[in-house]
């Protein structure tokens, strides 16, 4: 307890003005939640969610296309909890819905655990759903190889894995970005290393605090953040230095090398974006489920009033989407933002007047 | 599009209340069931309550206890928590073809055992076999009578300065349950399942400015006391630090990407009660088995009327809100 009173108070003493840090990580905008930090910060100090929840930036027709799918008698979607209640384009409609209306949907912590399904169904087609970022990218990755091993033909993978980098850039990139640091995400850095983050000093000169999950972690992340920002002095502080090393995993990384490559991808909220999503490499193509089942995904986002896409990005705050509390609840979620309890928007819509 | 009926509907959570209250309640509309209580009171000779609960847990037998056990402890329970004393229990067996006799005998032997320990009595049943494919080896429903001794206990009687207790741990139940569901080892990690008689008879022996009592099964501790305040000008304000939860049950929720607060529990109850008499209660319930770890974890207060706020223990807020549908566990 007295780590995190001494760091809150190190943190009122820098003297800043106002100042924008952004996490880009579903479990951190979960951590912060959780512990409450927001409320131990002084007012100049503003924390913003922005695109590090896999499942919120997944735009609606990618899970529609999987919706369909799940409705092959065929076919076992297999996918991690998040998944089974992002909405596609049509409200309600979910993984859960379909589930209960007789698509064969299935709950796995691991892809090592579909490839057992698929083992114990080989008279049906198990679609494993590839979705994170650099942190579950090395798992998913095991996976087909392991699958390639076995020889399991009745197991493929719907790649929906994304990179943080390309992302990071565009949103900097874009008109109106005022984000003064990043809070950045400890698992991923666990396998890109603290050189997986110098871009943003080198190439943009913000300042990045790598931060463990508890709140004394984010804390310590946030007031090297401030420091830096006080001295004009953007760099790379680790703060995780128990799980993330300088290089980072690099196995994990030759692991996805091996089986994926960078490909173009669609990001709710910030369109397409070169280089930032993983697909399989044409060797291991025979157990990418979007060749297997001929899906195709338009460009186009299918359009509605929602603005996640906006909020996920930090322009604007949840309270101006025409949408929110009115037709997007956590009950009745349009976007993703709403889905994942913890979402800027969920967050929002709880923690108002507290 | 049609609404169906979804897994999230029976887990307790908000679309659970909102199927009962939108379509249940307005369509058989009398004033025992609009009250929502954990039980109906009712006029008889005397004030009886009258409670039902159907029982479908997988697996059916579980470490800790089983559904029959459960089954006989769920209804006593519910009885308890209108002021009751729980007397006569109707018992009806859904069973799916093939499940083996021997199965059924140790489940019936534990429901025999449950009434002993109680005091009541299975005065009526039903059976039904159905095809293969058709039910989850066993389903159980249990309906109760009691009288009620302890008239007046009900959420509305909250006020401004309440003490919150809990009788114990929270999380084991549900816990548990997923574990052995899931295969994963569960090392002590039992079900809390327990009929709470000597408790509640301790509670209201050592005060009689109980608000309230109800016990925090499916939605867990958070939504029960999500219930209590909801669309009210009152909150309740609890210390995360005072919280009861096993350290196993913790560590197992973090790997499973749960909440302890959101899990099922069995053998618990929350008692709210006059800030007077809470050390008394709370002393009260220490001294029987099943409140051996009872705490007062918070208060009632005016100042977040409507909602369930934790102070953390690094000092932040925190708003618990009701689960909407079942607990998702969360993996990256």
């Amino acid at each position: 307890m007295r780590s995190v009173e001494k760091l809150s108070a190190a943190i009122r003493d820098i003297p800043v003005g106002d100042v924008r840090l952004m996490e880009v990580c579903g479990t951190h905008t979960m951590s912060i939640a959780k512990s409450g930090i927001k409320s131990m910060l002084p007012e100049n100090v503003k924390l913003l969610s922005g695109p590090g929840c896999p499942v919120c930036v997944t735009p609606p027709q990618v899970i529609d296309a999987i919706l369909e799918l799940s409705m092959r008698p065929d076919v076992i979607i297999t996918s991690y909890g998040d998944m089974l209640r992002v909405p596609g384009s049509k409200r309600g409609d979910s993984l859960l819905r379909r589930r209960a209306l007789g698509a064969r949907v299935e709950m796995v912590y691991s892809p090592l655990d579909a490839i057992k399904t698929a083992e114990e169904n080989p008279d049906k087609e198990i679609v494993f759903l590839g979705v994170g970022f650099e942190t579950t990218a090395p798992g998913t990755a095991a996976a087909v190889l392991t699958a390639n091993e076995k020889g399991v033909e009745n197991f493929s993978i719907l790649s929906m894995l994304k990179i943080v980098e390309p992302a990071l850039n565009a949103l900097i990139k874009m008109e109106g970005f005022n984000i003064d640091g990043f809070i950045c995400p400890g698992h991923v850095a666990v396998i890109l290393g603290e050189r997986g983050f110098e871009y943003l000093p080198q190439e943009h000169l913000l300042p990045g605090a790598i931060a463990g999950f508890e709140p004394e972690d984010i804390l310590l992340a946030i007031y090297k953040l401030l420091k830096r920002i006080e001295q004009k002095r953007p760099g790379i502080d680790n703060c995780y230095l128990r799980a993330v090393s300088c290089e980072g995993n690099t196995l994990a990384q030759q692991m996805v090398k091996r089986c994926f490559e960078p490909r173009r991808d669609i990001w709710r909220g910030l369109g397409a974006i070169e280089e930032s999503g993983l697909g399989l490499r044409e060797e291991y193509s025979g157990f990418d489920a979007e060749k297997r089942f001929d899906i195709r995904f338009s460009e186009v986002e299918t359009p509605t009033a929602c603005r996640c896409g906006d909020v996920i990005c930090g322009r604007i705050e949840p309270k101006l989407c025409p949408m929110y509390g009115r037709l997007c609840t956590p009950e009745d979620p349009v976007g993703p933002c709403m889905v994942s309890s913890e979402g800027a928007c969920a967050a929002a819509m709880k923690y108002a007047g507290i | 599009m049609d609404e169906i009926i979804t897994l999230d509907y029976g887990s307790g959570g908000k679309k659970t209340s909102r199927l009962i209250e939108k379509m249940i309640v307005p369509a058989l509309d009398n004033p025992a069931l609009a009250a929502l209580g954990d039980g109906a009171v009712i006029d008889g000779a005397g004030k009886l309550a009258f409670s039902t609960d159907s029982f479908v847990v997988a697996p059916i037998f579980f470490p800790g206890g089983d559904i029959g056990k459960l089954s006989v402890c769920g209804t006593v329970n519910d009885l308890l928590m209108c002021g009751a004393e729980p007397r006569y229990l109707s018992c009806s067996f859904i069973i799916e073809e093939g499940l083996p006799v021997s199965a059924l005998e140790r489940i019936v032997e534990s429901i025999r055992r449950e009434c002993e320990k109680c005091a009541v009595q299975i005065v009526t049943g039903d059976t039904k076999v159905v095809e293969k494919g058709r039910g989850d080896k066993i389903y159980i429903n249990t309906a109760g009578i009691g009288f009620v001794k302890h008239p007046g206990l009900d959420p509305k009687n909250i006020r401004d300065g309440d003490a919150v207790i809990v009788s114990g741990t929270l999380g084991d139940h549900g816990t548990a349950v997923m574990l052995s569901r899931s295969g994963m080892m569960q090392g002590e990690l039992k079900s809390d399942c327990a009929a709470l008689k000597t408790l509640c008879g301790s509670i209201h022996a050592a005060s009689d400015k109980v608000r309230v009592l109800r016990d925090p099964t499916r939605g867990g501790l958070a939504t029960t006391l999500n219930e209590f305040v909801e669309n009210r000008e009152l909150g309740i304000l609890v210390q995360e630090g005072l919280i009861p939860v096993k350290p196993q049950v913790q560590a197992a929720c973090d790997m499973l990407g749960l909440d302890p607060l959101y899990c099922a529990n069995e053998g618990k109850l929350i008692c709210i009660v006059d800030k007077d008499d809470a050390e008394k209660v709370l002393a009260a319930m220490r001294e029987c088995r099943e409140g051996r770890d009872a705490a007062i974890i918070g208060t009632v207060t005016a100042r977040y009327p409507g909602r369930l706020v934790m102070e953390t223990a690094y000092g932040g807020k925190r708003v618990l809100q009701k689960l909407t549908g079942a607990q998702l566990p969360r993996i990256c």
